[in-house]
């Protein structure tokens, strides 16, 4: 290359006593077969009901794929209308391992029944998808996902998951992108933590506010807050919310408008 | 090697209430993981209710405290009066777009009340003097994305300075708990037109 | 003529090359655009500035003050769109002072780009530039390493191919104001629903010849937030208090003291002053 300068062009470092770094290796072309599709997840268990809930959005950069692609899904039941089923999935991260994982679980919840001639527990689905998760340790399906249902004594059960299968059982979870936004609000607003009851002793004498189950419509509205609050903040999530409702009587699916900016 | 951001850890937040406005943040100072101490107060005093918070590399959390203190004791000698929060959210705007192509590595939080006008006034910046003027929250630190979260959904506008108190408090600690590189403590001030008051939170050692 | 001050950029550098990322600047990833009509011209803004993918401000002002007649809607790094128009404002009124002539758009866009040439690109500022001078109607863009062009309609930032759709669409010769502005308006709702890095509401100024500038500050709020379901306010106590100082302003007075002095008149004459 012809410089103008004096010096060779290239050579221009700053004048720091720190060791140059080494020159980049040579520029190798690569595929990169995950995508991160935005989007966010949310789910709450009660004593008798647990809900499952997720934005519509579906993005890629700076685009909207589509404002109505769901995140939730019902597991074993009629593959047009989903009746039947008494486990819901949720993803979020790529859509495409998402949509194959849930796939995959569904086939696998419909097998057991034709096999066993019962319907599987919501612990055994649990155990049965953080082991689909691992056998694909190291080409992972690039997914949060969280599984519920009701539990054998009917209690609501939800489920979180890592990538890789790494799985607990949890009274409530946020997952994707605003994630970090919504957690923190749902472990102050659910299991009430940093709150004290008024007036119950001094300094470190206070009383905690102790958690315990919230009704279900208490429920519910937390979910919307949540939604509405992420979509001011996160440019991805937006458009819809999914909510299924998990209870004795079935599973009850609800769409409720959100911001489309 | 992380951002320059994330390796002391922080966090801090203001709000603004009837007649009021807080501003709060936590007392961790770390290296990495490793937490060094728990006793570093990011918010600092420049005029009687006019307070400045400053997250970031602690290193450039000193350096700009201390050269602003610099400059808002010049001001203060030379007009002989006390800085406005407005005419200090200019003077640090400025003072950061001055290092525009080699910023320090803070983003302040302001909140103070005009003395002149009674009006409570907060805003934010990011490291390059970008003025964020908003009328109900400004977060700042590595546990922002919690903060805007908690915020978001506990905030409320016109709260009496005890409520929000109560806000400003349990926003910041439900963030911080759900950030490993903030806690350890956190402290609140309440800036009212003639009174501030000072409080030490009771929050994880952990 | 800005002063830079580079006394970090040593430091800064070093850290650089040796793996640390650059900081996260607001950036205003945003939609603006102009559009001339008959009389006059219109520029339209976005208000969502963003860090990430997190909305750091959902109700900013794009739109920047030059002149009372030259307006400028700014993109891309948000210090840098806020402080470059401000310098630029401060020399066109300068200039124009000193002329003793109203200033001139190209005149305020030739000082923009000439600024950002010299910086190459480093000042991250893409602006759109519009106004009424004595020559007529102006309206460009300016982009960051000093390029600039002149057209009738203009969109810039992340959601300007949104906008420009709607341009390409709907777009007419002689436009007249309330066409212009509905089309501007209608070119960033484009944008603010079909771009992330674009929201909330629209910004719209109205520069016409003989008239004094109207500046629409949320011309369009299409983005309210719903109303809160529940009630999140704590009862008072909820929070565990450790310890508690309350500094008044009574208080503080009393490390003042208050003197008033005596009138002798000789006493200022009478003290040792060092020379």
């Amino acid at each position: 290359m012809t410089s103008l300068l004096g010096h060779p062009a290239g050579g221009e470092g700053i004048g720091y006593s720190f060791s140059q770094p080494t020159a980049a290796p040579v520029k190798q072309h690569g595929f990169y077969p995950y995508t991160d599709n935005g989007g966010s997840t949310l789910g709450i268990t009660g004593s008798d009901f647990a809900i499952l809930a997720g934005d519509t959005r579906s993005t890629s950069g700076y685009n909207i794929n589509s404002r109505m692609v769901p995140k939730v899904f019902k597991i074993g039941g009629d593959d047009e209308t989903g009746e039947g089923a008494h486990i819901v999935l949720s993803v979020v991260g790529f859509a495409a391992d998402g949509n194959a994982l849930k796939e995959r679980l569904d086939a696998v919840v419909k097998m057991y029944k034709y096999q066993h001639g019962k319907p599987m527990s919501v612990s055994a689905c649990a155990q049965r998808l953080s082991t689909i998760l691992y056998q694909k340790r190291f080409f992972p399906y690039y997914v949060t996902a969280i599984l519920s249902g009701l539990d054998e004594e009917g209690k609501g059960a939800l489920y979180s998951y890592d990538p890789v299968g790494s799985y607990e059982r949890e009274q409530c979870r946020a997952a994707g992108a605003a994630a970090s936004l919504i957690m923190p609000f749902l472990d102050n607003q659910v299991n009430f933590k940093n709150q004290y009851i008024p007036g119950s002793g001094e300094g470190h004498a206070l009383e905690q506010k102790k958690a315990e189950p919230l009704p279900q419509a208490t429920v519910e509205q937390l979910v919307r807050d949540a939604f509405t609050s992420a979509v001011e903040r996160h440019i991805e999530v937006g458009d819809h919310l999914q909510m299924m409702i998990i209870t004795r009587d079935g599973i009850q699916e609800v769409f409720h408008p959100l911001k489309k900016d | 090697m992380g951002s320059p951001f994330d390796i002391n850890g922080g966090a801090c937040v203001a709000m603004v209430g009837k007649d009021c406005v807080a501003i709060a943040c936590d007392l961790r100072l770390g290296m990495q993981a490793l937490t060094i101490s728990n006793n570093f107060p990011k918010v600092f005093n420049y005029a009687p209710s006019t307070y400045l918070g400053l997250t970031g590399l602690a290193t450039d959390v000193n350096t700009v405290s201390d050269l602003l203190r610099y400059k808002v004791n010049m001001y203060r000698l030379r007009e002989e009066r006390n800085i406005a929060p407005q005419t200090l959210a200019n003077l640090v705007s400025s003072s950061l777009y001055e290092k525009r192509f080699g910023p320090f590595f803070v983003s302040p939080v302001l909140a103070g009340i005009n003395e002149t006008t009674g009006k409570p006034f907060i805003c934010g910046f990011d490291s390059i003097g970008c003025i964020d003027f908003a009328k109900d929250f400004i977060v700042s630190g590595t546990a922002s994305e919690q903060l805007f979260g908690t915020c978001e959904g506990l905030w409320e506008p016109d709260m009496e300075p005890e409520d929000l108190f109560e806000t400003i408090s349990q926003a910041l600690l439900a963030a911080v708990d759900r950030d490993a590189l903030s806690g350890w403590g956190a402290q609140v001030w309440i800036i009212e037109k003639d009174k501030v008051t000072q409080r030490l939170l009771k929050g994880r050692q952990d | 003529m800005p002063g830079f001050d580079f006394s970090n950029y040593n430091r800064n550098a070093a850290l650089h090359a040796r793996g640390v990322p650059l900081p996260k600047a607001t950036s205003t990833g945003t939609t603006i655009v102009g559009c001339i009509y008959d009389n006059g011209v219109v520029i339209a803004a976005d208000t969502r500035a963003t860090s990430g993918p997190i909305v750091a401000d959902k109700n900013c002002e794009k739109l920047h003050y030059i002149a009372p007649k030259i307006w400028c809607a700014g993109a891309g790094t948000a210090a840098d769109t806020e402080f470059t128009t401000a310098l630029i404002s401060s020399n066109v009124e300068l200039h124009s002072l000193s002329t003793g002539r109203d200033p001139r758009v190209i005149t305020c866009m030739t000082m923009l780009k000439q600024h950002l040439f010299r910086y190459q690109g480093h000042i991250g500022a893409y602006l759109v530039v519009a106004g009424v001078d004595p020559t007529g109607v102006g309206l460009y863009t300016v982009h960051a390493h000093g390029s600039t062009d002149k057209l009738p309609y203009v969109t810039m930032g992340s959601g300007s191919l949104a906008a420009m759709s709607v341009f390409e669409s709907m777009w007419k010769p002689d436009l007249d104001k309330a066409g212009a502005v509905e089309l501007c308006a209608e070119a960033i709702k484009a944008g603010i629903f079909n771009d992330l890095g674009s929201g909330s509401n629209v910004d719209v100024c109205v520069i016409e010849n003989d008239k004094p500038t109207q500046l629409m500050r949320n011309y369009e709020r299409p983005n309210e937030r719903g109303q809160k379901e529940r009630n999140y306010r704590f009862p008072r106590g909820t929070t565990a208090v450790l310890n508690q100082k309350i500094i008044t302003k009574e208080d503080m007075k009393k490390y003042v003291t208050i003197e008033t002095l005596s009138g002798d008149s000789n006493l200022a004459g009478d003290m040792d002053v060092d020379s």
